[in-house]
């Protein structure tokens, strides 16, 4: 057992894991975070991905003791003060989601690509997004709803 | 408050989206409970071999381990083998499918012992320590080593290893191909496919020992047929049963069964008393759920000279697999009536035999028996134009069923509504045909690297399932039917209870619409309760793009029934006759007397109390209906997929892919472009990249993602969509349904455009799914030849 502190949505949790724990069982077993799924065992299909320190991971690839001193954002933690994000906002009215089981981990894969480039074309939202996997939407309104954000969060980001 | 305003047709986003964008979704891999243990299956890694022993000793030991049973040690649990639904002949041969294996092993993946333990890590890593004494036996993975002489036999008790052969004729074949002028004959293979919902199945049971109850929570689109067949297989009685279906993450027919997991995950909390769980892995689930297709298929055409079609011969292998699951064998049965498309002629015959392998067995998987109907005709017709030196928009105009209502199909069924050329043309022109054309024959005169491919696919498929008589001519072991309650609450919400159980579909939504309107309620107001039998006690589930042309309909019929009931409550309280009463926007007014009104809400209200009913009405303002449609419905369309080849690399990149689908009134527009988009995402990828395919020892090759590709975004195009609707005659709101027409159109729309796109050197075939490889290699037999 290791004694690990992170910050996960903005809470501070100390916890004692064992060295094998991946962050996505340590997330959603230990701390009841059940927002992000797991959908395969090859790290191939991103349902598990959240932010660490800002950057878009798939957390069935990361050690719980990896995440030690971190700053963990999940899906449960995109909404602030219950106004949700706009990449939330923007899948909602752009119809980027059916079963949702890929959702969270989209959403958090586009919070991760949009930190990066705040100004992303149809083809830099595709190839950005490899590495998640739909079964459900043929993706085009998931690139929809990311274009729709991003446009959303530069012109907030202009207007402050 | 009431409102005039009409949803159905109209852009309301989804209801379903706030509890599934903020992590709020409660999917069955989530459930934990007090107590609860958790199961792993130790699972054979031949195709074939007999079971001489199993030591589960240590794995018994093992750390955290609870428990290890063999199927032997099972044996008495089970009232029935795994249910099979769908016996297509009465001379089918159906093997035993016992959820745990006992003295042999049919295919990589069959269970041959579980382990229960204190968490999903330990029964899995003491799965490794089950000890099993294989005897490994020669196998059989593909259809014609399956029936080549001497071939291993799957189950020995069968002299062969053919399941079933079952035939359709309408008209007289023989004469329609004696008289021809041409006849082509073209074969195909079906690539098998992994259905790959992104969520794993997983199972979870609650046990009430001193009442002998039980909670199923599964990733199921079936939960009543689920509750039935879960009863008759763990000899449960089925009142003591419930079935909960969650939010489910996926399912295209991959979740439309009874699996081996589901029903051991019941005996166990029945023998252990405590609640047990299983979550698939990815991988495990690969072998562990079923697949989808894998056909061998020959197709005739019998044609008149200008390239009229006569008649129609197809003749199918399909391949069940090891053992046949819940609709194993009808599944290719489904497309058992397409063969003709959406075309004419005198006369029909089909006939499919179903062959064992040592593979994980073959079920409903997007489009179920109808992609694979569709690709053949699609094809063929293609080919036919080609033997006739016709264009492949002119060849399907030519063959095209006439517009009309309940139409004779050459299959022998009456299509519902026709209109096929209108949505032809309209395609035609949205494509810019022409000038596509002349592109592509500019690119040719300078051989381009990047050859141009045009391909049509103008689908017919028949959904909805549906008129319950006609599945029982079929030998299917359920009705079509299913239900819906509708009853408006005292304080004014109406709650709409449905048979059917989404799995990303967005019913909550559509149904929404439809009860708003139906009450002249607003949409907030309506509140849609399903998947837990024992909330929404009866319902057929969905599958088969049934939902909205039955379970929908019965929503709609259900609010009229409640409608109809407070029109005679209203009218006693505002003492006039009912046929008195104008109904608009959710209020009853008095014809000529605008002042004198009540509204549905008031209604219920009143139903509520009961103080002043009319006489010999019943207190509550509810409704049931259960509707039983008189037809399939037959959405239909126009797929066009626009490819660029690239000669030197084999590389097919889809340049434009546009889609004009025919699906009758839509309730949803937003919706029913989100199940096109993930419909045709399927189909292209079954063209382009999907194949499962197994090693001759029965070893699946393409055994997790890393192997076997499921696209992601940067492998899908853009796609064009519009609409032409003909509403269908087979239910009052002229819905059809669109869940699956994605996935049948645009397989053989791909194709063909590949096959056009090198046709300049001859190239007529190509098989799915056409990798770089396999388009590069053609091209270069295609130059091999011309040189
Ligand atoms: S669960 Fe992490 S990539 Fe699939
Ligand atoms: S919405 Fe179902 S997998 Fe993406």
């Amino acid at each position: 057992m290791t004694r690990i502190s992170l910050s996960v949505n903005g809470v501070q949790h100390e916890a004692d894991v064992e060295p094998r724990t991946l962050l996505a069982y340590f997330l959603r077993e230990r701390l009841g975070l059940t927002g992000t799924h797991i959908g395969c065992d090859t790290s191939s299909c991103g349902a598990c991905t959240v932010l660490l320190n800002g950057q878009s991971v798939k957390s069935c690839t990361a050690l719980a003791v990896q995440a030690d001193g971190a700053r963990v954002t999940t899906v449960e933690g995109l909404a602030e003060d219950g106004d949700w994000h706009p990449i939330q906002q923007a899948f909602h009215e752009h119809h980027g989601l059916q079963c949702g089981f890929c959702t969270p981990g989209m959403l958090m894969a586009s919070v991760g690509i949009l930190s990066e480039n705040p100004d992303p074309t149809d083809q830099e939202i595709r190839h950005a997004l490899e590495g998640n996997l739909c079964r459900c939407t043929g993706y085009q309104n998931i690139v929809n709803a990311v274009l729709a954000a991003a446009e959303d969060m530069r012109s907030s980001a202009a207007a402050s | 408050m009431a409102t005039a305003e009409r949803y159905v047709g109209g852009g309301v986003l989804r209801k379903e989206d706030p509890t599934l964008l903020t992590g709020q979704g409660s999917f069955v891999e989530s459930i934990t409970l007090p107590g609860m243990v958790h199961v792993a299956f130790a699972r054979s890694p031949y195709g074939a071999a007999r079971i001489n022993g199993i030591d589960t000793g240590a794995a018994a030991n093992a750390p955290g381990v609870l428990a290890v049973f063999t199927g032997e040690d099972l044996a008495g649990e089970w009232a029935a083998a795994l249910p099979m639904a769908w016996p297509v002949t009465e001379d089918i041969r159906i093997p035993d499918h016992w959820p745990v294996a006992r003295d042999a092993v049919r295919y990589v993946g069959d269970a041959v012992a579980v382990v229960v333990a204190e968490t999903r890590e330990q029964a899995i890593d003491a799965v490794d320590l089950v000890d099993v004494d294989y005897e490994v036996l020669p196998a059989v993975v593909d259809i014609e080593s399956a029936r080549a002489d001497g071939a291993a036999r799957v189950h020995e008790q069968f002299d062969s290893n053919d399941c079933y052969t079952w035939t359709h004729t309408n008209g007289d074949v023989d004469a329609a191909f004696a008289k021809a002028d041409v006849v082509i004959k073209e074969h195909y293979t079906q690539p098998r496919l992994i259905p790959n919902a992104i969520e794993p199945r997983a199972v979870v049971v609650q046990p009430t020992p001193a009442a002998g109850d039980f909670t199923v929570w599964s990733t199921t689109q079936i939960p009543h047929i689920a509750k039935v067949l879960f009863a008759l297989t763990a000899g449960i009685p089925e009142a003591k049963l419930r079935v909960i279906a969650p939010d489910v993450g996926g399912g295209f027919g991959s979740k439309l069964n009874i699996y081996a997991e589901d029903v051991t995950c019941l005996v166990l909390a029945r023998r252990l008393g405590v609640p047990t769980r299983w979550v698939a892995g990815r991988s495990e689930g690969y072998v562990a759920t079923i697949h989808g297709r894998d056909q061998i298929q020959e197709i005739e055409l019998a044609a008149d000279s200008a390239g009229k079609i006569l008649g129609y011969r197809a003749s199918i292998l399909a391949n069940m697999g090891a053992y046949l699951q819940l609709i194993t064998p009808g599944t290719p049965l489904l497309g058992g009536f397409l063969f003709c498309g959406s075309y004419g002629g005198e006369a029909y015959h089909f006939e499919c035999t179903g062959v064992f392998t040592n593979t994980t067995p073959t079920d409903a998987y997007r489009g179920a028996g109808r992609p694979e109907a569709t690709y053949a005709i699609e094809r063929a017709i293609d080919a036919l134009g080609r033997a006739v030196g016709v264009d492949p928009v002119e060849i399907r105009r030519r063959n095209f069923l006439p517009k009309g209502e309940m139409v004779e199909s050459p299959c022998g069924l009456a299509f519902d509504t026709t209109d096929y050329e209108t949505n032809l043309d309209h395609a035609v022109d949205l494509l810019g045909y022409e000038a596509l054309r002349a592109e592509q024959a500019e690119r040719r005169a300078r051989g381009a690297t990047r050859q141009l491919g045009i391909g049509f696919s103008t689908y017919v498929e028949m959904c909805g399932l549906a008129p319950s008589q006609v599945l029982g001519s079929l030998n299917y072991g359920a009705g079509g039917w299913d239900a819906a309650t509708v009853r408006i609450l005292p304080t004014g919400q109406a709650e709409v209870v449905t048979g059917s159980s989404p799995h990303g579909q967005g019913h909550v939504t559509s149904w929404s619409q439809i009860a708003a309107d139906a009450l002249g309620v607003s949409f907030e107001d309506v509140i849609v309760l399903h998947g837990d039998t024992q909330v929404a006690p009866h319902g057929m589930n969905t599958y088969g793009s049934r939902s909205l042309a039955v379970a929908g309909v019965a929503v709609h019929n259900a609010c009229g029934h409640v409608v109809e009931k407070a029109r005679r409550l209203a009218a006693h309280s505002l003492e006039v006759a009912p046929e008195d009463l104008e109904f608009e926007g959710g209020t009853f007014t008095v014809k000529g007397v605008p002042e004198r009104q009540t509204s549905i809400q008031e209604v219920a209200y009143a139903a509520w109390t009961a103080h002043s009913l009319p006489e010999g009405e019943e207190p509550g303002l509810t409704a049931h209906h259960v509707f039983d449609p008189p037809n399939f419905t037959f959405p239909f369309g126009t797929h066009v997929c626009v490819t660029e080849i690239d000669m030197e690399t084999g590389q097919v990149e889809i340049a434009r892919y546009l889609a004009v689908d025919d699906c009758g009134n839509v309730v949803n527009p937003q919706i029913v472009d989100g199940q096109v988009h993930g419909g045709v995402a399927q189909g292209i990828a079954a063209a382009l990249y999907e194949e499962a395919r197994y090693a001759e020892d029965g070893t699946l090759e393409t055994s997790s993602m890393l192997n076997y590709l499921v696209p992601s975004a940067a492998e899908m195009p853009v796609f064009e969509l519009d609409r032409t609707v003909t509403p269908s005659n087979s239910n009052p709101m002229g819905v059809k349904g669109i869940g699956e027409a994605g996935t049948i159109a645009s397989a053989p729309a791909v194709i063909n455009s590949v096959v056009d796109g090198l046709s300049h050197l001859g190239v007529t075939e190509m098989t799915m799914p056409a990798t770089p490889e396999r388009v590069w290699q053609t091209i270069q037999n295609a130059k091999g030849g011309a040189a």
